[in-house]
Protein backbone atom coordinates (compact mmCIF):
# COMPACT_ATOMS: atom_id res chain seq x y z
CA UNK A 1 0.00 0.00 0.00
CA UNK A 2 1.06 3.63 -0.97
CA UNK A 3 0.23 6.98 0.31
CA UNK A 4 0.61 9.53 -2.14
CA UNK A 5 1.05 12.64 0.27
CA UNK A 6 1.45 16.51 -0.96
CA UNK A 7 4.90 17.42 -1.65
CA UNK A 8 4.35 20.88 -1.08
CA UNK A 9 1.20 23.76 -0.14
CA UNK A 10 -1.53 24.13 -2.55
CA UNK A 11 -4.39 23.80 -3.86
CA UNK A 12 -6.09 20.55 -5.84
CA UNK A 13 -6.23 21.79 -9.70
CA UNK A 14 -7.24 18.64 -10.92
CA UNK A 15 -7.67 15.09 -9.76
CA UNK A 16 -6.38 12.87 -13.23
CA UNK A 17 -7.38 9.26 -11.52
CA UNK A 18 -10.49 7.63 -10.10
CA UNK A 19 -10.84 4.83 -7.60
CA UNK A 20 -10.82 1.80 -8.58
CA UNK A 21 -8.69 2.88 -11.87
CA UNK A 22 -5.24 0.98 -12.47
CA UNK A 23 -2.44 3.07 -12.15
CA UNK A 24 1.41 2.40 -12.71
CA UNK A 25 4.42 3.69 -11.05
CA UNK A 26 5.48 7.61 -11.64
CA UNK A 27 1.58 8.01 -13.15
CA UNK A 28 0.05 11.41 -11.63
CA UNK A 29 -2.80 10.86 -9.50
CA UNK A 30 -3.46 14.90 -8.92
CA UNK A 31 -1.93 18.38 -9.82
CA UNK A 32 -1.62 20.64 -7.42
CA UNK A 33 -1.20 24.60 -8.22
CA UNK A 34 0.81 26.50 -6.05
CA UNK A 35 2.73 30.05 -6.65
CA UNK A 36 1.24 30.31 -9.74
CA UNK A 37 2.89 26.64 -11.14
CA UNK A 38 1.08 23.50 -11.73
CA UNK A 39 2.61 20.56 -10.34
CA UNK A 40 2.26 16.79 -10.32
CA UNK A 41 2.11 14.71 -7.64
CA UNK A 42 2.71 11.26 -9.00
CA UNK A 43 2.55 7.51 -7.27
CA UNK A 44 5.70 5.74 -6.82
CA UNK A 45 4.18 2.39 -7.09
CA UNK A 46 1.84 1.20 -9.31
CA UNK A 47 -1.45 -0.53 -8.21
CA UNK A 48 -5.46 0.00 -8.16
CA UNK A 49 -6.26 3.89 -6.91
CA UNK A 50 -7.84 2.46 -3.61
CA UNK A 51 -9.08 6.43 -2.34
CA UNK A 52 -8.96 9.71 -3.17
CA UNK A 53 -8.75 11.98 -0.22
CA UNK A 54 -9.06 15.24 -1.95
CA UNK A 55 -11.47 17.33 -4.27
CA UNK A 56 -10.53 19.71 -6.73
CA UNK A 57 -10.18 23.15 -5.25
CA UNK A 58 -9.40 21.57 -1.36
CA UNK A 59 -6.18 23.23 0.01
CA UNK A 60 -3.66 21.16 1.46
CA UNK A 61 -0.80 21.22 3.35
CA UNK A 62 2.48 19.74 2.91
CA UNK A 63 2.53 16.35 4.53
CA UNK A 64 -1.73 15.68 3.89
CA UNK A 65 -2.59 12.28 2.51
CA UNK A 66 -3.62 13.37 -1.24
CA UNK A 67 -4.42 9.46 -1.99
CA UNK A 68 -3.91 5.29 -1.03
CA UNK A 69 -2.67 3.18 -3.85
CA UNK A 70 -3.15 -0.66 -3.01
CA UNK B 1 -4.23 66.49 -8.25
CA UNK B 2 -3.93 63.50 -7.01
CA UNK B 3 -3.69 63.00 -3.14
CA UNK B 4 -4.58 59.65 -2.33
CA UNK B 5 -3.69 56.55 -4.02
CA UNK B 6 -4.94 52.95 -3.60
CA UNK B 7 -2.31 50.50 -4.57
CA UNK B 8 -4.62 47.43 -6.43
CA UNK B 9 -1.77 45.11 -5.60
CA UNK B 10 0.69 43.19 -3.06
CA UNK B 11 4.07 42.14 -1.45
CA UNK B 12 7.36 44.24 -2.69
CA UNK B 13 6.03 46.34 -5.53
CA UNK B 14 3.04 47.72 -3.06
CA UNK B 15 5.59 48.62 -0.95
CA UNK B 16 7.44 50.31 -3.31
CA UNK B 17 4.82 52.38 -4.70
CA UNK B 18 4.15 53.34 -1.25
CA UNK B 19 8.00 55.19 -0.50
CA UNK B 20 6.76 57.51 -3.52
CA UNK B 21 3.21 58.44 -2.70
CA UNK B 22 5.28 59.03 0.83
CA UNK B 23 7.88 61.17 -0.66
CA UNK B 24 5.48 63.07 -2.56
CA UNK B 25 2.81 63.81 0.04
CA UNK B 26 0.08 61.75 -1.05
CA UNK B 27 -1.78 59.12 1.31
CA UNK B 28 -1.57 55.41 0.48
CA UNK B 29 -4.06 52.80 0.71
CA UNK B 30 -3.86 49.05 0.72
CA UNK B 31 -5.83 46.47 -0.22
CA UNK B 32 -5.40 42.90 1.18
CA UNK B 33 -6.40 39.61 1.21
CA UNK B 34 -6.33 37.12 4.36
CA UNK B 35 -3.19 35.61 3.07
CA UNK B 36 -1.61 38.80 3.04
CA UNK B 37 -3.11 39.98 6.62
CA UNK B 38 0.23 40.45 8.11
CA UNK B 39 2.47 41.74 5.28
CA UNK B 40 4.67 44.72 5.48
CA UNK B 41 2.86 46.23 2.84
CA UNK B 42 -0.37 46.68 4.82
CA UNK B 43 1.14 47.82 7.74
CA UNK B 44 3.20 50.53 5.74
CA UNK B 45 0.33 51.95 4.13
CA UNK B 46 -1.85 55.10 5.87
CA UNK B 47 -4.81 52.81 5.36
CA UNK B 48 -5.56 49.50 4.51
CA UNK B 49 -8.92 47.39 4.08
CA UNK B 50 -9.49 43.67 3.90
CA UNK B 51 -10.34 42.28 0.30
CA UNK B 52 -11.24 38.91 1.11
CA UNK B 53 -10.05 35.14 1.29
CA UNK B 54 -6.71 34.47 -0.15
CA UNK B 55 -7.70 33.20 -3.49
CA UNK B 56 -6.98 36.15 -6.22
CA UNK B 57 -10.54 36.12 -7.67
CA UNK B 58 -11.87 36.88 -4.38
CA UNK B 59 -9.13 39.31 -3.60
CA UNK B 60 -6.48 40.96 -6.03
CA UNK B 61 -8.71 40.47 -9.51
CA UNK B 62 -12.08 41.80 -7.62
CA UNK B 63 -12.73 44.34 -9.44
CA UNK B 64 -16.21 45.42 -7.93
CA UNK B 65 -14.75 45.46 -4.03
CA UNK B 66 -11.29 47.51 -4.80
CA UNK B 67 -13.53 50.08 -6.82
CA UNK B 68 -15.59 49.98 -3.98
CA UNK B 69 -13.16 50.78 -1.79
CA UNK B 70 -11.54 53.36 -3.47
CA UNK B 71 -14.93 55.41 -3.66
CA UNK B 72 -15.75 54.90 0.52
CA UNK B 73 -12.14 55.67 1.35
CA UNK B 74 -12.03 58.61 -1.05
CA UNK B 75 -9.30 57.40 -3.64
CA UNK B 76 -9.04 59.53 -6.13
CA UNK B 77 -5.90 57.68 -8.10
CA UNK B 78 -5.30 53.47 -8.55
CA UNK B 79 -1.77 52.03 -8.97
CA UNK B 80 -2.50 48.64 -10.39
CA UNK B 81 1.38 47.45 -9.87
CA UNK B 82 2.43 44.61 -12.49
CA UNK B 83 0.33 41.41 -12.71
CA UNK B 84 -3.37 41.09 -11.55
CA UNK B 85 -5.41 43.92 -12.93
CA UNK B 86 -2.81 46.18 -14.31
CA UNK B 87 -3.32 45.03 -18.02
CA UNK B 88 -6.97 44.67 -17.83
CA UNK B 89 -8.81 47.58 -20.15
CA UNK B 90 -12.19 46.66 -18.84
CA UNK B 91 -10.51 47.35 -15.13
CA UNK B 92 -8.67 50.44 -16.69
CA UNK B 93 -12.08 51.83 -18.24
CA UNK B 94 -14.07 50.97 -14.29
CA UNK B 95 -12.14 53.06 -12.81
CA UNK B 96 -12.10 56.12 -14.84
CA UNK B 97 -16.42 55.83 -15.16
CA UNK B 98 -15.77 56.05 -11.36
CA UNK B 99 -13.72 58.99 -11.68
CA UNK B 100 -10.72 57.49 -10.18
CA UNK B 101 -7.35 58.13 -12.31
CA UNK B 102 -6.11 54.91 -13.46
CA UNK B 103 -2.30 55.33 -13.32
CA UNK B 104 -1.38 53.72 -16.91
CA UNK B 105 -1.97 53.80 -20.40
CA UNK B 106 -5.66 53.87 -22.25
CA UNK B 107 -7.35 50.70 -21.47
CA UNK B 108 -7.65 50.91 -25.44
CA UNK B 109 -3.80 50.87 -26.22
CA UNK B 110 -3.83 47.91 -23.20
CA UNK B 111 -6.33 45.19 -24.74
CA UNK B 112 -4.40 46.49 -27.91
CA UNK B 113 -1.13 45.30 -26.52
CA UNK B 114 -2.85 42.44 -24.65
CA UNK B 115 -3.47 40.45 -27.87
CA UNK B 116 0.07 39.31 -28.79
CA UNK B 117 -1.30 39.09 -32.56
CA UNK B 118 -2.50 43.01 -32.84
CA UNK B 119 0.62 43.99 -31.36
CA UNK B 120 2.76 42.15 -33.54
CA UNK B 121 0.46 44.38 -36.62
CA UNK B 122 0.56 47.27 -34.74
CA UNK B 123 4.56 47.25 -34.43
CA UNK B 124 4.33 46.04 -38.40
CA UNK B 125 2.80 49.18 -38.90
CA UNK B 126 4.76 51.83 -36.67
CA UNK B 127 8.18 50.10 -38.94
CA UNK B 128 9.09 48.26 -35.92
CA UNK B 129 11.03 44.83 -36.80
CA UNK B 130 8.53 41.72 -35.32
CA UNK B 131 9.75 38.13 -35.26
CA UNK B 132 8.98 36.32 -38.09
CA UNK B 133 5.96 34.15 -37.97
CA UNK B 134 2.18 34.31 -38.42
CA UNK B 135 -0.01 37.45 -39.07
CA UNK B 136 -3.04 35.71 -37.73
CA UNK B 137 -4.37 33.76 -35.33
CA UNK B 138 -3.63 29.91 -36.54
CA UNK B 139 -6.67 28.19 -36.03
CA UNK B 140 -6.15 24.20 -36.09
CA UNK B 141 -2.96 21.60 -35.90
CA UNK B 142 -3.62 20.97 -39.53
CA UNK B 143 -3.05 24.79 -40.03
CA UNK B 144 -0.07 25.06 -37.84
CA UNK B 145 1.67 22.65 -39.41
CA UNK B 146 0.77 24.21 -43.17
CA UNK B 147 2.12 27.60 -41.33
CA UNK B 148 5.60 25.92 -39.98
CA UNK B 149 6.73 24.75 -43.34
CA UNK B 150 7.25 28.28 -44.32
CA UNK B 151 8.44 30.01 -41.02
CA UNK B 152 10.93 26.76 -40.35
CA UNK B 153 11.72 24.85 -37.63
CA UNK B 154 12.73 25.80 -34.27
CA UNK B 155 9.80 27.50 -33.80
CA UNK B 156 8.00 29.31 -31.06
CA UNK B 157 4.04 28.21 -30.44
CA UNK B 158 2.50 30.73 -28.34
CA UNK B 159 -0.61 31.83 -26.84
CA UNK B 160 -1.52 35.74 -27.99
CA UNK B 161 -3.37 36.61 -24.48
CA UNK B 162 -0.54 34.98 -23.08
CA UNK B 163 2.09 35.87 -20.06
CA UNK B 164 4.55 34.74 -17.83
CA UNK B 165 5.23 31.71 -20.15
CA UNK B 166 2.11 30.03 -20.15
CA UNK B 167 0.95 29.27 -23.14
CA UNK B 168 4.69 28.91 -25.07
CA UNK B 169 6.38 25.85 -26.16
CA UNK B 170 9.75 25.32 -28.57
CA UNK B 171 8.56 23.00 -31.23
CA UNK B 172 11.40 21.08 -33.27
CA UNK B 173 8.97 19.56 -36.08
CA UNK B 174 5.96 18.12 -36.76
CA UNK B 175 5.43 15.71 -34.29
CA UNK B 176 5.88 17.95 -31.75
CA UNK B 177 4.01 20.80 -32.86
CA UNK B 178 0.75 18.42 -33.19
CA UNK B 179 1.45 17.08 -29.78
CA UNK B 180 1.95 20.67 -28.33
CA UNK B 181 -0.93 22.72 -30.03
CA UNK B 182 -4.10 21.63 -28.79
CA UNK B 183 -2.57 21.48 -25.36
CA UNK B 184 -1.28 25.06 -25.20
CA UNK B 185 -4.61 26.26 -26.83
CA UNK B 186 -6.13 24.36 -23.80
CA UNK B 187 -4.31 26.10 -21.13
CA UNK B 188 -4.26 29.59 -22.83
CA UNK B 189 -8.11 28.97 -22.98
CA UNK B 190 -8.30 28.12 -19.33
CA UNK B 191 -6.10 30.41 -17.86
CA UNK B 192 -6.56 33.76 -20.22
CA UNK B 193 -10.20 32.96 -21.40
CA UNK B 194 -8.94 32.69 -24.95
CA UNK B 195 -7.01 30.02 -26.65
CA UNK B 196 -5.90 32.07 -29.61
CA UNK B 197 -2.53 30.64 -30.59
CA UNK B 198 0.11 31.92 -33.11
CA UNK B 199 3.66 30.65 -34.37
CA UNK B 200 6.55 32.48 -34.35
CA UNK B 201 10.84 31.85 -35.44
CA UNK B 202 12.26 30.83 -33.00
CA UNK B 203 15.54 32.97 -32.95
CA UNK B 204 18.80 31.24 -31.53
CA UNK B 205 21.22 32.73 -29.34
CA UNK B 206 18.70 35.22 -28.09
CA UNK B 207 19.23 38.17 -26.38
CA UNK B 208 15.66 39.55 -24.43
CA UNK B 209 16.50 43.40 -23.88
CA UNK B 210 13.89 45.76 -23.48
CA UNK B 211 13.25 49.62 -23.46
CA UNK B 212 11.67 51.63 -20.54
CA UNK B 213 9.87 54.39 -22.59
CA UNK B 214 7.79 57.04 -20.56
CA UNK B 215 4.82 59.37 -22.74
CA UNK B 216 3.02 61.81 -21.45
CA UNK B 217 -0.57 63.37 -22.68
CA UNK B 218 0.83 65.83 -24.95
CA UNK B 219 2.67 63.35 -27.38
CA UNK B 220 5.92 63.45 -25.55
CA UNK B 221 8.27 60.46 -25.12
CA UNK B 222 11.57 59.91 -23.49
CA UNK B 223 13.14 56.30 -23.20
CA UNK B 224 15.35 55.48 -20.42
CA UNK B 225 17.78 53.18 -22.17
CA UNK B 226 17.65 49.35 -22.15
CA UNK B 227 17.50 46.67 -19.49
CA UNK B 228 18.67 42.56 -20.68
CA UNK B 229 16.88 40.48 -19.11
CA UNK B 230 18.15 37.54 -20.69
CA UNK B 231 18.75 35.28 -17.66
CA UNK B 232 15.62 33.21 -17.34
CA UNK B 233 14.14 30.00 -15.96
CA UNK B 234 10.71 28.45 -16.93
CA UNK B 235 10.45 31.55 -19.73
CA UNK B 236 10.30 34.32 -16.28
CA UNK B 237 13.38 36.70 -15.79
CA UNK B 238 15.57 35.54 -12.99
CA UNK B 239 18.55 38.18 -13.18
CA UNK B 240 18.33 41.73 -14.97
CA UNK B 241 20.93 44.39 -15.83
CA UNK B 242 21.51 47.66 -17.24
CA UNK B 243 23.18 48.37 -19.50
CA UNK B 244 23.19 45.56 -21.66
CA UNK B 245 26.88 44.02 -21.58
CA UNK B 246 26.07 43.43 -25.43
CA UNK B 247 24.64 46.11 -26.94
CA UNK B 248 26.90 48.66 -29.36
CA UNK B 249 25.57 52.17 -28.83
CA UNK B 250 24.93 52.26 -32.13
CA UNK B 251 22.40 49.83 -31.93
CA UNK B 252 21.09 51.37 -28.02
CA UNK B 253 20.27 54.31 -30.12
CA UNK B 254 18.25 52.78 -32.70
CA UNK B 255 16.60 50.61 -30.31
CA UNK B 256 15.39 53.43 -27.90
CA UNK B 257 14.62 55.45 -31.14
CA UNK B 258 12.30 52.90 -32.40
CA UNK B 259 10.65 52.82 -28.72
CA UNK B 260 9.89 55.75 -28.18
CA UNK B 261 8.54 55.79 -32.41
CA UNK B 262 6.25 53.13 -31.34
CA UNK B 263 4.76 54.82 -28.05
CA UNK B 264 4.40 57.87 -30.40
CA UNK B 265 2.20 55.78 -32.96
CA UNK B 266 0.46 53.91 -30.49
CA UNK B 267 -0.42 56.96 -28.53
CA UNK B 268 0.93 55.28 -25.95
CA UNK B 269 0.66 57.28 -22.11
CA UNK B 270 2.61 56.36 -18.92
CA UNK B 271 5.71 54.23 -18.49
CA UNK B 272 5.75 51.37 -20.61
CA UNK B 273 8.46 48.59 -21.94
CA UNK B 274 9.57 47.35 -25.26
CA UNK B 275 10.50 43.90 -25.39
CA UNK B 276 12.73 42.54 -28.06
CA UNK B 277 14.52 39.47 -28.92
CA UNK B 278 18.16 40.45 -30.10
CA UNK B 279 20.10 38.04 -32.16
CA UNK B 280 24.16 37.34 -32.17
CA UNK B 281 24.36 39.84 -34.97
CA UNK B 282 22.59 42.56 -32.89
CA UNK B 283 19.18 42.32 -35.12
CA UNK B 284 16.13 43.22 -33.12
CA UNK B 285 12.34 41.98 -33.00
CA UNK B 286 9.63 43.15 -31.41
CA UNK B 287 8.40 40.90 -28.79
CA UNK B 288 6.07 42.41 -26.90
CA UNK B 289 4.56 45.56 -24.71
CA UNK B 290 4.03 45.49 -21.17
CA UNK B 291 2.02 48.32 -20.37
CA UNK B 292 2.66 48.99 -16.77
CA UNK B 293 5.92 49.33 -14.52
CA UNK B 294 7.97 46.37 -14.76
CA UNK B 295 9.25 44.00 -12.21
CA UNK B 296 12.53 45.17 -13.27
CA UNK B 297 12.27 48.92 -13.32
CA UNK B 298 14.47 49.37 -10.00
CA UNK B 299 17.91 49.09 -12.35
CA UNK B 300 16.69 51.73 -15.00
CA UNK B 301 16.23 53.91 -11.70
CA UNK B 302 19.83 53.03 -10.52
CA UNK B 303 21.33 54.05 -13.52
CA UNK B 304 19.48 57.51 -14.83
CA UNK B 305 18.19 58.43 -11.16
CA UNK B 306 15.04 58.99 -12.16
CA UNK B 307 12.03 57.64 -9.72
CA UNK B 308 9.77 56.09 -12.24
CA UNK B 309 6.78 55.74 -10.21
CA UNK B 310 6.98 59.26 -9.37
CA UNK B 311 6.69 59.72 -13.35
CA UNK B 312 3.73 57.95 -13.84
CA UNK B 313 2.12 60.06 -11.37
CA UNK B 314 3.66 63.31 -12.66
CA UNK B 315 1.73 61.99 -16.06
CA UNK B 316 -1.45 60.63 -14.82
CA UNK B 317 -1.60 64.19 -13.06
CA UNK B 318 -1.93 65.53 -16.84
CA UNK B 319 1.33 67.00 -16.36
CA UNK B 320 3.89 66.91 -19.34
CA UNK B 321 7.16 64.92 -19.23
CA UNK B 322 9.70 66.93 -17.22
CA UNK B 323 12.35 65.11 -18.97
CA UNK B 324 14.21 65.48 -22.08
CA UNK B 325 15.94 63.43 -24.13
CA UNK B 326 19.49 64.52 -24.51
CA UNK B 327 19.11 65.36 -20.62
CA UNK B 328 18.93 61.59 -19.67
CA UNK B 329 22.55 59.02 -19.47
CA UNK B 330 23.51 56.12 -18.24
CA UNK B 331 25.61 56.66 -14.69
CA UNK B 332 27.06 53.11 -13.53
CA UNK B 333 26.00 49.76 -13.85
CA UNK B 334 22.71 47.98 -12.16
CA UNK B 335 22.17 44.33 -11.59
CA UNK B 336 18.87 43.04 -10.13
CA UNK B 337 18.59 39.36 -8.64
CA UNK B 338 15.16 38.27 -8.27
CA UNK B 339 14.77 35.49 -5.00
CA UNK B 340 11.90 33.10 -5.26
CA UNK B 341 11.14 30.94 -2.84
CA UNK B 342 11.50 27.71 -4.77
CA UNK B 343 13.84 24.66 -4.72
CA UNK B 344 17.37 26.02 -6.25
CA UNK B 345 17.55 22.58 -8.87
CA UNK B 346 13.99 22.11 -9.88
CA UNK B 347 12.40 25.55 -9.52
CA UNK B 348 9.68 24.20 -7.55
CA UNK B 349 7.82 26.42 -5.33
CA UNK B 350 8.51 25.88 -1.80
CA UNK B 351 6.30 28.09 0.54
CA UNK B 352 6.19 27.89 4.10
CA UNK B 353 7.40 30.06 6.98
CA UNK B 354 10.45 32.17 7.00
CA UNK B 355 12.17 32.34 10.14
CA UNK B 356 15.57 34.18 8.66
CA UNK B 357 15.43 36.81 5.95
CA UNK B 358 18.99 38.69 6.37
CA UNK B 359 19.73 40.71 3.61
CA UNK B 360 23.24 42.52 4.62
CA UNK B 361 22.48 46.72 4.01
CA UNK B 362 25.11 48.86 2.65
CA UNK B 363 26.08 51.42 0.29
CA UNK B 364 24.61 50.71 -3.32
CA UNK B 365 22.19 47.86 -2.58
CA UNK B 366 18.52 48.30 -2.65
CA UNK B 367 16.16 45.79 -1.46
CA UNK B 368 12.64 45.51 -2.72
CA UNK B 369 11.05 42.42 -0.20
CA UNK B 370 7.77 41.32 0.05
CA UNK B 371 8.97 39.61 3.39
CA UNK B 372 10.43 40.06 6.67
CA UNK B 373 12.06 37.31 9.75
CA UNK B 374 9.34 35.37 10.90
CA UNK B 375 7.05 35.39 7.66
CA UNK B 376 5.12 33.18 6.35
CA UNK B 377 5.06 32.23 2.80
CA UNK B 378 1.54 31.29 1.15
CA UNK B 379 1.07 29.27 -1.91
CA UNK B 380 -1.64 31.45 -3.21
CA UNK B 381 1.14 34.01 -5.07
CA UNK B 382 3.54 34.10 -6.99
CA UNK B 383 7.04 33.00 -5.56
CA UNK B 384 8.97 36.26 -5.95
CA UNK B 385 9.54 37.62 -2.12
CA UNK B 386 12.17 40.13 -2.58
CA UNK B 387 15.09 41.89 -5.04
CA UNK B 388 18.51 42.13 -4.53
CA UNK B 389 19.59 45.51 -6.54
CA UNK B 390 23.07 46.36 -6.40
CA UNK B 391 24.90 49.10 -8.01
CA UNK B 392 28.52 49.65 -9.31
CA UNK B 393 30.95 52.14 -11.37
CA UNK B 394 31.25 49.37 -13.41
CA UNK B 395 29.45 45.99 -14.42
CA UNK B 396 32.47 44.09 -13.02
CA UNK B 397 31.80 46.14 -9.26
CA UNK B 398 28.30 45.66 -9.48
CA UNK B 399 28.67 41.63 -9.81
CA UNK B 400 31.12 41.75 -7.15
CA UNK B 401 29.01 43.55 -4.62
CA UNK B 402 26.23 40.95 -5.69
CA UNK B 403 28.17 38.03 -5.59
CA UNK B 404 29.50 39.97 -1.66
CA UNK B 405 25.89 40.83 -0.56
CA UNK B 406 24.92 37.18 -1.81
CA UNK B 407 27.38 34.93 0.38
CA UNK B 408 26.43 36.98 3.52
CA UNK B 409 22.79 36.70 2.75
CA UNK B 410 21.02 34.22 5.51
CA UNK B 411 17.64 32.91 4.58
CA UNK B 412 15.98 30.04 6.61
CA UNK B 413 12.69 28.14 6.68
CA UNK B 414 12.13 27.87 3.22
CA UNK B 415 14.01 26.94 0.14
CA UNK B 416 15.15 29.89 -2.01
CA UNK B 417 16.59 30.15 -5.25
CA UNK B 418 19.90 32.17 -3.41
CA UNK B 419 22.26 29.27 -4.68
CA UNK B 420 21.62 29.71 -8.11
CA UNK B 421 21.79 33.31 -8.04
CA UNK B 422 24.81 33.14 -6.67
CA UNK B 423 26.27 30.35 -9.17
CA UNK B 424 24.93 32.55 -12.06
CA UNK B 425 27.25 35.88 -10.70
CA UNK B 426 30.39 33.89 -10.24
CA UNK B 427 30.21 31.75 -13.70
CA UNK B 428 32.87 33.38 -15.98
CA UNK B 429 30.40 33.39 -18.78
CA UNK B 430 28.02 35.58 -17.14
CA UNK B 431 30.92 37.54 -16.09
CA UNK B 432 31.94 37.43 -20.14
CA UNK B 433 29.09 38.95 -20.61
CA UNK B 434 27.29 35.98 -22.53
CA UNK B 435 24.37 35.83 -21.33
CA UNK B 436 21.50 34.85 -23.66
CA UNK B 437 18.35 33.07 -22.66
CA UNK B 438 19.37 29.87 -22.55
CA UNK B 439 21.94 30.81 -20.24
CA UNK B 440 20.97 28.46 -17.23
CA UNK B 441 20.02 25.50 -19.32
CA UNK B 442 23.14 25.95 -21.41
CA UNK B 443 25.66 25.98 -18.84
CA UNK B 444 23.91 25.49 -14.89
CA UNK B 445 20.43 23.19 -15.23
CA UNK B 446 20.28 21.31 -18.21
CA UNK B 447 16.94 20.19 -19.20
CA UNK B 448 15.81 16.31 -18.56
CA UNK B 449 13.88 14.39 -20.82
CA UNK B 450 11.38 12.28 -19.04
Amino acid sequence: MEEVRAMMAGNVWKIVVSEGEAVEADQDIVILESMKMEIPIATEDGGIVKEIKVQEGDFVNEGDLIAVIE
Amino acid sequence: MISKILIANRGEIAVRIMRTCKKLGISSVAVYSEGDKAAPFVQMADESYLLGPARVNESYLNVDRILDIAKRCGADAIHPGYGFLSENGSFAEKCEASGITFIGPTSQVMEMMGSKIEARKAMKTANIPIVPGTEDAVHSKEEAIEVAKSIGYPIMLKASAGGGGIGMQVVHSDEELLKAFENNAKRAESFFGDGAMFLEKKIDHARHIEIQILADKFGNAVHLFERECSIQRRNQKVVEEAPSPFLSETTRQRMGKAAVNAAKALGYTNAGTIEFLVDANENYYFLEMNTRIQVEHPITEEITGIDIVAEQINIANGNSLSLKQEDLTIKGHAIEARIYAEDPNTFFPSPGHITVFDIPKGENIRLESAVTSDYQVTPFYDPMISKLIVKGNTRQEAIQLLIHTLEKTKVEGIKTNIPLLLEIAQHHEYQAGNTTTSFIVDYLRPLKRK
